[in-house]
């Protein structure tokens, strides 16, 4: 090392502070682990804090035949059934004790008249199955968790700052090395084990309901580390974005809005979705919903601003609105000066949510790397092919709480720290320090013009639908952009310099971008949100396989993992889904369902 | 951008065409641009460095919010000026700022709601500056620890009961973002810096929404009293006038933790019987002070 540092100790290491690096935070601390949380933003900042609509959990408290069956089956079949069924089968149980567990620290929730949990319908859900307190579930969510962290003993957290480096002994991660955003230092972090919950990716896209923390950082730390990145080509379009005025674009419309009876219309006034699908018209799935949208605009039936109408205020009444999306109500007042109790709201696709992720074991959240955890949006398994709404906040609980045990148990059994390779800090010292140092002239590279180069490419190439074609030309791109990449040059100091600090945040994206680019290009058929244009049907071998990308001879590959297949008397419970049709099953579970009960309908 | 239809395809063209206009490029009501420019003035400097303003000219975009203008600069003109944001949207309470000496969030404020003439955006006073917009709110963090948490009684653990009519009060509490900048306006900071013996308004809702939650058995009042330095408070209302969640400080939190801790130092005997009437009394003397 060239320069001091500043160094830390710890038993875990949690990598973010959104829900799932929270609650894996508490876990490790209560399983007696001094543990680390640190964030590049502020605590409570964390995109858990924006998300609306609420936590799927099938507590069954209005819609009696719900259940965590129903839960399991909804939830793979919104999957198109790669999901890891392990993870599901998981899931569905945990998440009721989890939202319970939130209650009895000190979170809200709306009540039923009973004084239950109050449910809300959402996209893709048999039943009325999201907790919510009105549009705030996120805030509620990680208030509650961020009091209940700091209040566990055994817990510190680092704030704004960012990692950007695993630090390895052998072939297990032992740390991880970063910096002090407000002070520019640098920052070495020796743990036992580590806890990727670093969220989701959006920013590699243009339009996107993202943050400026959305840029893939772990998931790119995690594949220069060994791990594989599963699912990658699986990139969600929440298909109800804002999209006026243009400053707006891409911040997020929340669920809610057609869970309390918001339907879509085209320019000549019809309820499109209708005729899209017409059982579950616009509580489809998120990806059906976003295509829809898509292919009512390139018809010619867009709104003004290209996208669709949402429409709330001819379906309740104002002061219903104002109740039960509040937050909503004063977005589009503040923001595009729209009164949606009276009008409707113009909408579009934005890129929302990450599906793949970090490839984890089910039980423990265990990567492929030893001494490596991930969980949340970090992870990849849960949601397969397409995410149900409601279901990340429940991720981020179950499985950031299990990630969290898992990697104390993994440090305590540890023993001594490995020491730190001073090789490896140097050179994660250069990569750090190398926009601030090297004087290019005219050959020097701007980071934020790097960034809008990529965010074309994959908004354009690598979006809502994909060809061979588009996907060669993005990819061609990313090669492009890798290079230059090399040249960033960040004018200023080291004290919060956002310009050097983008020219990291690039060089995520674009490990990022790769890995979806050549995930999507190897998925040569159309499931979820993945589109093919050119394979508009689903391919019978890849429904029983995941791809993963991972570093070979330092050149990124892409390979198949063979999915285990769900048990028989698992697959009979697909049919508890109201939305459950034999003739869709995949061939290798053909037959192995029995007609659907009467409790199904 | 998108190319011709690939041969096979569901008859639709390639992604990118037509679903969005870009922002950029010359002024159409698609691209938003209004022709216009605005003059910003920035706060820029550090501690121990330069301090000034620094005036940009910046094209104006319909709808276009302070925190637009602000990235616009970063983007074009001064890559190094530094400001918070998460959500822009007003979710997350990480851009406060002073705009025009007003304390606001600065993803929420047009700029075609401010008077014509130069916009001037400065971090918020009362916290230390680390940077052009951004300060140092760590004290924040701090004073939140020394707030014993929410503690229920021990049950059975069956699921809870409580009224929506209770959620509804404690949500209005609940609904801070945590932009401080009550914190940052509230004169007790500003000009005496009693910020070791005052928690501030901020703080008062976090004690307000535990204090008022029926499950909640603690009780907080000598804190507020001793540490939470509630007395400091003489009601200014400064604090609600700038909370960008409507939340009413003063009336709400604030005013009836006074009468709250007032009771406590007068008169224990009626506090003590009224924690044995339990929690629907907690909640009942609530709705009383409204
Ligand atoms: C607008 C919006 C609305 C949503 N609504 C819903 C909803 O209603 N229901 C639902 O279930 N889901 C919803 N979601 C999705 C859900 O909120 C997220 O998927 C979930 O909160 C992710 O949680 P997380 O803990 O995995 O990651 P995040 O909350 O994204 O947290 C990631 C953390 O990692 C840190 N980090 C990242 N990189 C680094 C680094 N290099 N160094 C240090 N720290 C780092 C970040 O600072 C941050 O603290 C919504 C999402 C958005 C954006
Ligand atoms: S009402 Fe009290 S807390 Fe609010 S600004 Fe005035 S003195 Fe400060
Ligand atoms: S009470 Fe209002 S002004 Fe104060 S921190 Fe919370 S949201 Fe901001
Ligand atoms: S950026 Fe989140 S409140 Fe302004």
């Amino acid at each position: 090392m060239s320069e001091s540092y500043q160094t830390r100790e710890c038993d875990v290491l949690v990598i973010g502070a959104g829900g799932a690096g929270l609650r894996a935070a508490i876990a490790a601390a209560q399983a007696g682990c001094s543990t680390l949380v640190v964030s590049k933003s502020l605590l409570g900042k964390a995109h858990t804090v924006m998300a609306e609509g609420g936590i799927a959990a099938g507590l069954a408290n209005l819609d009696t035949p719900d259940s965590w069956e129903v839960h399991f089956a909804d939830t793979m079949l919104g999957g198109q059934l790669i999901n890891n069924w392990r993870m599901v089968d998981l899931y569905s149980r945990e998440v009721i004790d989890r939202v319970y567990e939130l209650e009895r620290w000190g979170g809200l929730f709306d009540r039923t008249d009973d004084g239950l949990i109050m449910q809300r319908a959402f996209g893709a859900h048999s039943w009325k199955r999201l907790c919510h307190v009105g549009d705030r579930t996120g805030l509620e969510l990680i208030r509650t968790l961020q009091d209940k962290m700091v209040h566990t003993a055994g817990t510190e957290v680092l704030m704004e700052c960012t990692l950007t480096r695993l630090l390895t002994h052998g072939d297990r991660v032992c740390g991880a090395f970063g910096y002090l955003r407000n002070t520019g230092e640098l920052i070495v972090i020796r743990a036992g084990a580590v806890v990727m919950a670093s969220g989701g990716w959006g920013r590699m896209f243009r339009y996107t309901s993202n943050s400026w923390e959305g840029t893939g950082d772990g998931a790119a730390m995690a594949y220069e580390a060994g791990a594989e990145l599963q699912d990658m080509e699986f990139v969600q379009f929440h298909p109800t974005g804002m999209i006026w005025p243009p400053g707006a674009r891409g911040i997020l419309v929340t669920e809610a809005v057609r869970g309390e009876g918001g339907i879509l219309r085209n320019s000549e006034g019809e309820r499109f979705m209708e005729r899209y699908d017409p059982v579950k018209k616009d509580l489809s799935s998120r990806d059906v919903v976003a295509r829809s949208i898509y292919k009512e605009v390139v018809a010619g039936r867009g709104s003004p601003h290209g996208g669709a109408f949402l429409d709330i205020a001819s379906r309740r009444s104002a002061a219903d609105i104002r109740k039960r999306l509040p937050s909503m109500c004063d977005q589009f007042e503040a923001l595009a000066g729209v009164d949606i109790s009276k009008e409707p709201m113009e909408v579009g696709p934005t890129i929302h949510y990450t599906m793949g992720g970090i490839r984890v074991d089910a039980e423990t959240g265990a990567s492929t790397v030893p001494g490596l955890y991930a969980a949340g949006e970090a992870a990849a398994g849960l949601h397969g092919a397409n995410r149900l709404g409601g279901n990340s906040l429940g991720d981020i609980l179950v499985f950031g709480r299990r990630a969290g045990a898992a990697a104390a148990e993994s440090a305590k059994s540890l023993g001594a720290k490995p020491a730190v390779s001073q090789k490896q800090l140097a050179g994660a010292e250069a990569d750090v320090l190398l926009p601030l140092a090297h004087d290019l002239g005219e050959k020097a590279e701007n980071s934020y013009v790097l960034h809008r180069a990529l965010q074309e490419a994959m908004q354009d190439d690598a979006g809502i639908g994909r060809s061979e074609e588009s996907l060669s030309r993005a990819l061609t791109a990313i090669g492009e952009l890798t290079e230059r990449s090399t040249r960033m040059r960040a004018g200023g100091g080291r004290v919060l310099n956002p310009g050097w600090h983008t020219c990291r945040d690039v060089l995520s994206m674009l490990t990022v971008s790769e890995a979806i680019v050549r995930s999507a290009t190897a998925r040569r058929e159309s499931r979820g949100s993945q589109w093919r244009f050119d394979f508009p049907e689903k391919d019978a071998h890849l429904g029983q396989i995941n791809l993963v990308a991972r570093k070979r001879g330092g050149a990124m590959k892409v390979e198949e993992r063979a999915l285990v297949p769900m048990p028989d008397d698992v697959v009979t419970r697909l049919a508890r889904s109201r939305f459950f049709d034999p003739a869709a099953l995949p061939s290798h579970y053909a037959g192995k369902v029995p007609a659907p009960g009467p409790e199904a309908h | 951008m998108a190319g011709a239809l690939p041969q096979g395809s569901d008859a639709v063209p390639q992604p990118g065409a037509g679903l969005f206009s870009p922002v950029d490029g010359p002024p159409t009501p698609e691209s938003g641009l209004t022709g216009e420019t605005i003059t910003l003035r920035v706060f820029k400097g550090q501690p121990g460095g330069e301090m000034g303003y620094a005036t940009h000219e910046v094209p104006e975009v319909t709808g276009m919010v302070v925190l637009d203008a602000v990235h616009w600069v970063q983007r074009n003109q001064d890559s190094d000026l530094a400001c918070r944001w998460n959500c822009k949207a007003g979710k997350c309470g990480s851009c406060s700022a002073e705009v025009n000496g007003r304390p606001v969030l600065m993803c929420k404020t047009r700029i075609d709601t401010l008077p014509r003439g130069p916009v001037t955006v400065q971090p918020m006073k009362s916290f230390p500056l680390i940077k052009d917009l951004v300060t140092d709110v760590s004290r924040n963090y701090e004073t939140n620890k020394l707030i014993p948490p929410f503690t229920a009684a021990p049950d059975d653990g069956t699921p809870w009961r409580i009224q929506q009519m209770d959620i509804d009060r404690l949500y209005e509490y609940r609904r801070c973002i945590e932009c401080f900048l009550c914190q940052d306006v509230c004169h007790v900071n500003r000009t005496h810096d009693l910020s070791a013996r005052f928690f501030g308004p901020r703080f008062f809702v976090r004690v307000a929404s535990l204090e008022m939650h029926p499950k909640d058995i603690l009780d907080r009042r000598d804190l507020l009293h001793d540490q939470g330095g509630l007395g400091y408070c003489n009601i200014t209302k400064c604090c609600t006038e700038v909370c960008p969640e409507d939340i009413h400080i003063t009336d709400n939190a604030i005013i009836p933790l006074k009468e709250r801790v007032a009771d406590a130092h007068w008169d224990p005997v009626q506090w003590v019987a009224r924690k044995l009437r339990g929690s629907s009394a907690k909640t009942g003397e609530r709705a009383a002070d409204k």
